[in-house]
Parts: structure tokens; sequence; C-alpha cells
């Protein structure tokens, strides 16, 4: 009936529930329909400044001097910005080396994590043999399963193969690819149309030649979004190179950074600190701000909608 | 047509990489991680078998149980306040208005960002004469010496983690655009207004992504230690010593390896009880649409 009255033109002879219902539905129209725009713009508007606050407070955090921090209350905005913290902060520590361990390890994840689980997605995806949904359920399982649980023997073996303090034990074990990029790339290459691979197979193309000419050239987007993925999360990553990195120059940038809260001065260096993280958060923004619908897309299409 | 044995087993190839690193990193440290948590181990001397004294002994550490209390208290907090927030969001970005894409993205960069720098931002903003306190002076509230205070350490930690919900808030956006169209046209149809849309419609068709994160939210509370590590170190009187923080305290700090491998198995079968409980338990509330029609 609703849908009906819309239909109706305002002069016509209509009954006068009808009438009503007109009226109604023009009075949501003319107020609640804008009223609710604006509401929904003002929410959007006041989260999106309560979560991108603190990036803002970070910039300014690194223009402060260090006794700056300690007056009450500190400056909401320091004038003349201190930018001695940036030259500062390449003077402190071995930055160089950090960012160059910290590129060397993203670089693999990128590539090799990224192309070794496609390979192993292809295989769960599109090919078929008796256990391959077992072994699935086994990558799966995998996820669940809290890494911290083995970090102790897995610290033994690095000391008994001398990996420790040096970047092995964080590449080495990525030529299994990621239990999470397989699931993601796995559920990706199912939705290819079967008869694409069964075409080529006719044709006398081998699995490994179908992976490479069919399977992912269509699935690029997918493929960026786990690149992406792993960009980030190598990036990141603190918990293991903690433990295995032990020597200043030869940790990533995630764990050198600490030096500057806990390491050879007296006090916090509030502002060099602050220096150091807008330094190492710069290459994720911009990733982030170059691949964003990659993410947004990306989660969409692991399919965990459920 | 009879396939050879190579034919039927060749796909396999592809999955020995994964296969190859599931035995050395994942199989091997595993088992040897239970083998170590039955000895005395001290990372220099070889392992005596003690069996299950690490156990009894954890048992009765005080430290220990008080770890497992402010993981609790973490998750508690944490893991509904992330869901409620994230639920919030999720459906504030799924309305059809312009500069979504932007404003979508705001909202997640803080989770992208996670890590030790924005970690030690927080130890600006938390200062006591920080910006954070400042804004509660503003409105009258004396704010509290956060980090420092045996009261509010845990607290600091639960408000930073609501800043970094972008996953979880990306999982309900999914899922909120996997709601067929059709069942609130029907809704409509039926009269329902927006409330009750929201929560006959959307509510029961995202129980299964509600799930998903409350089960990957617990798992991830039982994980934190970063944010621990470096805002608090444990402190101040132990109120922020999370299970893994005095699992490393154990292993690396004091080399205590025996005993911190049965700290880890603890905690391993800690998380495994409570996936298998939600896992049981969501039989009753979460509503998987072909159910109903088989």
């Amino acid at each position: 009936m609703a849908l009906l009255s819309e239909k109706a033109p305002p002069g016509s002879n209509v009954g006068g529930s009808m009438q009503s219902s007109v009226t109604i539905r023009g009075w949501r129209a003319r107020i609640l329909r804008p009223a609710w725009r604006v509401l929904v713009y003002a929410m959007l508007v006041g989260g999106s400044a309560i979560y991108g606050f603190p990036f803002a407070w970070m910039v300014r955090s690194s223009f402060m001097s260090i006794d700056q921090f300690y007056e009450d209350p500190p400056p909401f905005f320091p004038i003349p910005p201190n930018w001695a913290s940036y030259t500062e902060v390449w003077e402190s520590g071995p930055i160089v080396s950090w960012i160059i361990n910290s590129t060397i390890v993203t670089t693999f994840g990128v590539v090799v994590l990224t192309l070794v689980s496609a390979v192993v997605a292809f295989g769960f995806a599109r090919t078929e043999y008796p256990i391959r949904d077992v072994l699935f359920l086994l990558v799966i399982s995998t996820m669940m399963l809290p890494q911290h649980v083995t970090i102790i023997p897995k610290v033994i073996i690095f000391r008994d193969l001398r990996w420790l303090d040096t970047l092995l034990p964080l590449i080495v074990p990525m030529i299994g690819g990621s239990a999470f990029f397989i699931f993601i790339l796995r559920q990706f290459f199912r939705t290819i149309p079967k008869e694409l691979d069964d075409a080529a197979a006719i044709d006398g193309a081998s699995p490994v030649r179908i992976m490479f000419t069919i399977i992912f050239p269509l699935s690029k987007p997918a493929i960026a979004t786990v690149a992406v993925f792993s960009f980030i999360g190598n990036w990141n990553e603190f918990f293991e190179p903690f433990i295995y990195l032990n020597t200043p120059d030869r940790m990533t940038l995630a764990v050198g950074m600490r030096f500057f809260q806990a390491g050879m001065w007296e006090q916090p260096q509030l502002h060099l600190q602050m220096a150091i993280a807008l330094i190492s958060v710069a290459p994720i923004l911009i990733a982030f701000f170059f691949a964003q619908k990659h993410f947004i897309r990306g989660i969409t299409l692991t399919g965990i909608k459920g | 047509m009879r396939r050879t044995f190579w034919q039927q087993w060749n796909g396999i190839l592809f999955a020995v990489p994964w296969l190859l690193q599931f035995v050395l990193f994942i199989v091997v440290p595993f088992a040897a991680s239970f083998w170590l948590s039955l000895t005395d181990y001290r990372f220099r001397d070889f392992p005596n078998m003690i069996w299950f004294e690490n156990y009894a002994d954890l048992a009765g550490d005080e430290v220990f149980l008080k770890s497992i209390f402010n993981t609790l208290y973490y998750t508690v907090f944490h893991v509904p306040g992330v869901m409620i927030i994230s639920f919030f969001i999720a459906i504030l970005l799924n309305q059809k208005v312009n500069g979504m894409p932007l404003f979508r993205t705001l909202f997640y960069l803080p989770s992208v960002t996670a890590g030790v720098a924005t970690i030690m931002l927080w130890l600006v903003i938390l200062q006591p004469n920080g910006i954070l306190n400042q804004a509660l002076g503003l409105v009258g509230i004396p704010g509290p010496r956060w980090l420092t205070s045996t009261q509010w350490a845990m607290p600091s930690l639960i408000i930073m983690s609501f800043w970094t919900v972008g996953t979880t808030m990306i999982l309900y956006l999914a899922g909120l655009q996997g709601i067929p169209q059709h069942l609130y046209e029907a809704a409509s149809i039926d009269g329902a207004g927006h409330l009750r849309k929201l929560w006959h419609v959307t509510v029961p068709m995202m129980t299964p992504t509600i799930f998903l994160t409350l089960v990957l939210g617990i798992i991830g509370s039982w994980q934190v230690f970063t944010q621990a590590l470096i805002l608090t170190g444990g402190g101040p009187a132990n109120a922020t010593l999370f299970v893994l923080l005095y699992l490393y305290n154990k292993a690396f700090l004091i080399f205590q390896m025996g005993y911190a491998s049965a700290i880890a198995w603890v905690l391993f079968v800690i998380i495994l009880i409570f996936t298998l409980i939600q896992f049981i338990i969501a039989r009753r509330w979460v509503y998987y649409e072909y159910d109903e029609s088989g």
C-alpha cells in the first residue's frame, strides 16, 4: 500500500487514509532524511576526528623539545617547532641499519611470502588429490595456534643453527607461506570459473602453466591485497624480531625504536620517540593511501561474512 | 578414466612448501615445547626431566595467577568494548553518503599502523599532564596518573585498545554488505522501522561475523604483549603483567625456559578451552542461513 501511494499524484481522487500516508512520506522525505544525513555526517566527522587525532598529536609531539613535555601544561603546539628532533634522531642510533633491516625483511615478506602463499593456495583451490581437504583444514587450524607457544624451542633451534641476531629466523620460515594468506587467496581462486582451466588443460597446459598464465593474472586484486597486508604486517612485526635480535645495529626498526624509550638515556626521550615513530609509520601511511581500495575490497574478498 | 598414481597425487606438490614449514617451524617446536615444560631447562645445561613439577609450581605461583587475572580483566572489557564500538562504526560506515572511502580510511588507519610507533604515542597522550588529562580537566574531571597507577594502568591499556578497532570494524562492514537487500524490503513491507530492522534482520544475519570476532578477540587478548611491554613493562606492581609478558620474563630475562614452556602450554590450553566453549555455545545463538532452509 505504501509503495502504491507514492505513485498517486497529489491531487488525485484517492481515499483519506491514502492521503495521510502520502503526507507522512512527504514529511519523512523533507525533514527526516536530511536530518538523518546531517546526523550521520556529524558522527562520521566526530568519529574521524577522534580516531585521526592521535596522528596529529604524534606530529605535534615530534616538534616539541624534551623540556616542553614536562611543562604544566605542555604547549598545545610548540612555537617555534623544534625541528632538531629529526636531526638528533638520526645521530642517536643506528637508524639507517634499522631501516635497511626492516626493508630487507619486508621485501622478502612482500615477494616471497606472497608468492609462496599464492602457489600453495592454487594447489588447494585448483588441484585434486585424496587428502587435500584435510590438509587445508590443517592450514586453517594453525591460524588458531598462538605463535608464542612455540617461541622457546624456536629460539633454541635458531641458537643451534647460529641464526640468532641475524635476519634469517624472520626470513627463512617465509618459504612456507602464511596460513592466513593461503586462506584468502584460496577463497578468491575458487571464484574463477573452472572452465578456464579445463580449456587450457585440453590445450595441453600443465597446472603450473595454468597457475601463472590464467589464475594469477586474473587474481591481481587479491594478490595485491595480500602483498599489502604482508608489507604492513612485516614492517610492524615486533614479537619475533624482539626475541631474536640483540645487537643494536642488527635490529629492525620496530625493535630498535625502543632504544629511545629505555636505552641509553636517563629519562625517556619523548620527542625523539615521536620523531622516529613518525618516520616508521610514514611508509605504511604511504602504502595505505596508495593501496586503500585493496584493503576494503580484500576483506570482502575473503568471504568471511559467514 | 583411471588416473595413474602420479596423476592422482601430483597436486600435493603445491602444498610441499607449507608442509615443510609446518613440520620444521610448528610441529617440531610445538612438541619440543611440551617436552621442555617437563624439564628444568635453563638455556645452558642439559635439561633434566622433572615431569609435572613446573605445572605444580605454576598452580601455587601467585604472580602467575595474577597474570591470569589481569588477562581476564583485560578480556572482559576489551572484547565486548571493541565489538560494540566496531559494530556502531560499521553501521555508520555502511550509510550511503558522499566521501565514505575517506571516512573508512580514517577509522581503519590506527589499526594499519598499530605497532611500537603508535603505542609509544600513547605514552605522550597518557602523560599525567598530557592531552587526555587536559581534556578531562576542561570538563572538571581530575585525570589520574594513568600508566603509573595500579588502579588505572589496566584501564589505560583497555582504552588504548578501543582506538585500534579497524579489523573488527572491516569484518562487520563486509558482513553488513553481505546481508541480502530483499530482507530489508520484506521487513519494510511488514511495517518494521529502523530499530526493528536492526534487531530482527541485521543482528541475526550478522551473528556468524559477531561470533568470528568474539573468538578472534578472545584469542587476541590472551596474546597481549607489545603494548604492555612498552607502556608499563607489566607494572606498576604487576598490575598489567599479562600471561605472555610473564612468559617472556621467565624465558628470556631469567632463562627459566622449562618453567616458561609450562606457562606457554597452560596458555595454549586456556585458549583452546575458551575457543571450544564458544563453539559449543555458538549453536544456541549463531544463525546460519542455510540451517533454516535445510
